[in-house]
């Protein structure tokens, strides 16, 4: 019986890597997602027979809990609008991490003496640590950005308390990876409710333009303390699985650090814009205003045309209209291109998401390096729902707290259209010079709305 | 007792190469959903949960391993489908290779 199961978890080690690898290339990574699920599936069966598993009552809490946990997810995950997903996948994965932490609670309760080393209460304990971290951070994440939690939360000396904080929790592991196995349960829940509350200081004053890196790094945390379970329950699974994860979650954090220009230790370490208040001089010229019909006139007699979509256009749900509009131009000849940033939609790649379901086909959608030479042949850059990410602050003003952000030079065609809820500066709280370029109109109103508009003055031309 | 001592370490280090390997040349059009695939990956942490609830002994054990069986259901399902959910559009888009290789 041991062959079987030990056969099952290479073979889902196996799929998952080839799974893993399927999903970072855009053509096989459907197929990549099923194996990894075909693993999945073999890997839980399998462990129904595992000899470690016994008593009539656990097999139902077991088969019960996979129930509630799996019918949960599976309603939620389904129902969970595009827009929304990376805050569903913070709190997916916080549930992970609250998993890893629940082995460890476990096998620290049932350690003795006789039945444990130091090494496997050492591996335990930091297992734990980082799980119960990653947990209770995801939650504060998920809240952020699910809107539960509207503001950041500073006081005066709050490193110096979490560094404290984070201290004891070190020495309270200590303490219990050095005691041979006897477990003070005093300690042992000091210890977790320490680990949980260091989660949730070190997330709170982290800004919501910066929730995607800190979910990206607790995954990879996820994954560690999972990999770190494996060695502690003798799972090759679980350690294969959780440190390939580990390891590709740290990566991605950091590519996705480097997308949004933020570096790691700023995002964890600082607040946005915090001290960078400085910077603010006088802007030149005015803002004009262009009606919608006038805006898609405009657009139907160019050559052409790139369109900047931000987050703002999903929240309107203005995407599928503006797929419309791209359609009705594309038969009048006109050449559109959408022009994607790398913090465009909450997190690097959300937006490819979003386009992808209004059924834009990707060979018109082009990143920041490929495109951002074009626009001085553009004809009009329509920017709708986009902000910070065209700012040309970020150029010239070396004080400005997006100073050195790479930007979508779309201030640089012949015609800018800047589509815009209403007067106002950005997610960041910065003024954005382009609305006040000589080239640049403003189109106020919904996203949505403005988009239905442009379909209509574009039909009207027949 | 499969994993000895410093197999457990060689397996940890390989492990760790091999992650950072497989995702070295993503394009920026798939960070999220594999971020997401990744995060689905770690739900395998539900077989572990089944184990360690499948020896508790106490109520308090018990307790603790069916809360942390049914986070990591959710973890596993709710990565999955969502993974999916955002894999499959990108697959109605039209073929087109040569994006696909220099994105």
């Amino acid at each position: 019986m041991s062959l079987i199961i030990n056969l099952a978890y290479f073979a889902a080690a196996v799929l998952f890597i080839v799974g893993l690898k399927q999903m970072s290339s855009p053509t096989t990574a459907r197929p990549g997602i099923i194996w990894a699920g075909v693993g999945m599936v073999i890997a839980t069966l399998v462990t129904f027979v595992h000899p470690e598993i016994s008593g009539g009552v656990n097999y139902t809490l077991i088969i019960l809990g996979i129930a509630i946990g799996g019918a949960l997810a599976w309603w939620s995950g389904k129902k969970v609008a595009m827009t929304d997903m990376p805050q569903m996948i913070a709190l997916y994965n916080g549930m992970g991490g609250g998993a890893a932490a629940g082995i460890g609670a476990i096998y620290l309760l049932q350690a003795t003496p006789e039945t444990v080393s130091n090494t496997g209460l050492a591996i335990a304990v930091t297992g734990s640590l980082i799980g119960s971290v990653a947990f209770s951070g995801s939650l504060v994440a998920y809240a952020k950005l699910e809107g539960l939690m509207k503001k950041t939360f500073t006081f005066g000396g709050q490193q110096i308390v979490n560094i404290a904080i984070f201290a004891i929790t070190v020495i309270l592991g200590l303490m219990l990876a050095t005691g041979g196995g006897e477990i003070g349960s005093a300690t042992l829940l000091l210890f977790f409710i320490l680990a949980l509350a260091f989660g949730i200081l070190m997330t709170l004053p982290i800004g919501g333009a910066d929730m995607p890196v800190v979910i990206s790094l607790y995954n990879a945390l996820t994954g560690l303390a999972v990999g770190l379970k494996g060695i502690v329950l003798d799972n090759p699974a679980l350690m294969i699985a959780g440190i390939v994860v580990g390891a590709a979650g740290t990566l991605l954090t950091q590519l996705m650090a480097k997308a949004m220009n933020r570096p790691i230790k700023n995002i964890l370490f600082s607040q946005f814009g915090g001290s960078a208040g400085g910077g603010e001089e006088e802007i030149e010229g005015t803002m004009k205003e262009i009606q919608a019909n006038d805006a898609g006139i405009m657009m139907a007699y160019a050559e052409k045309v790139i369109i900047v979509p931000g987050y703002g256009m999903a929240v309107a749900q203005a995407q599928h209209k503006i797929w419309e509009f791209t359609q009705l131009l594309q038969k009048r000849g006109v050449d559109v291109k959408f022009a994607i940033h790398p913090v465009a939609g909450r997190m690097p790649g959300h937006m490819n998401v979003l386009l992808a379901e209004a059924g834009v086909p990707y060979d018109i959608i082009f990143d920041l390096d490929e495109i951002n030479e074009e626009f001085k042949t553009a004809d009009v850059a329509m920017v709708i729902g986009a902000n910070d990410v065209v700012n040309p602050v970020a150029r010239t003003n070396p004080e400005s707290p997006i100073y050195g952000m790479p930007i979508l030079n779309a201030d640089q065609a012949q015609n800018v259209i800047c589509v815009k809820r209403g007067k106002g500066a950005g997610f960041s709280g910065i003024e954005n010079h382009l609305f006040y370029a000589d080239n640049n109109q403003m189109l106020y109103g919904d996203g949505q709305k403005v988009a239905a508009e442009l379909v209509a003055s574009v039909k009207a031309l027949g | 007792m499969i994993i000895e001592g410093f197999i457990a370490l060689y397996i940890f280090m390989l492990a760790a190469f091999t992650g950072y390997e497989i995702i070295s040349k993503v394009p920026v059009i798939l960070h999220t959903p594999l971020m997401s695939g990744s995060n689905f990956v770690h739900g395998i942490v539900l077989v572990g949960t089944m184990v360690a609830l499948g020896h508790a002994t106490t109520p308090l054990e018990q307790a603790i391993g069916f809360v942390a069986v049914i986070l990591a259901a959710g973890n596993a399902v709710g990565g999955y489908v969502v993974t999916e959910r955002m894999l499959e559009m990108f697959k109605t888009s039209k073929k087109d290779d040569k994006k696909g290789d220099n994105a």
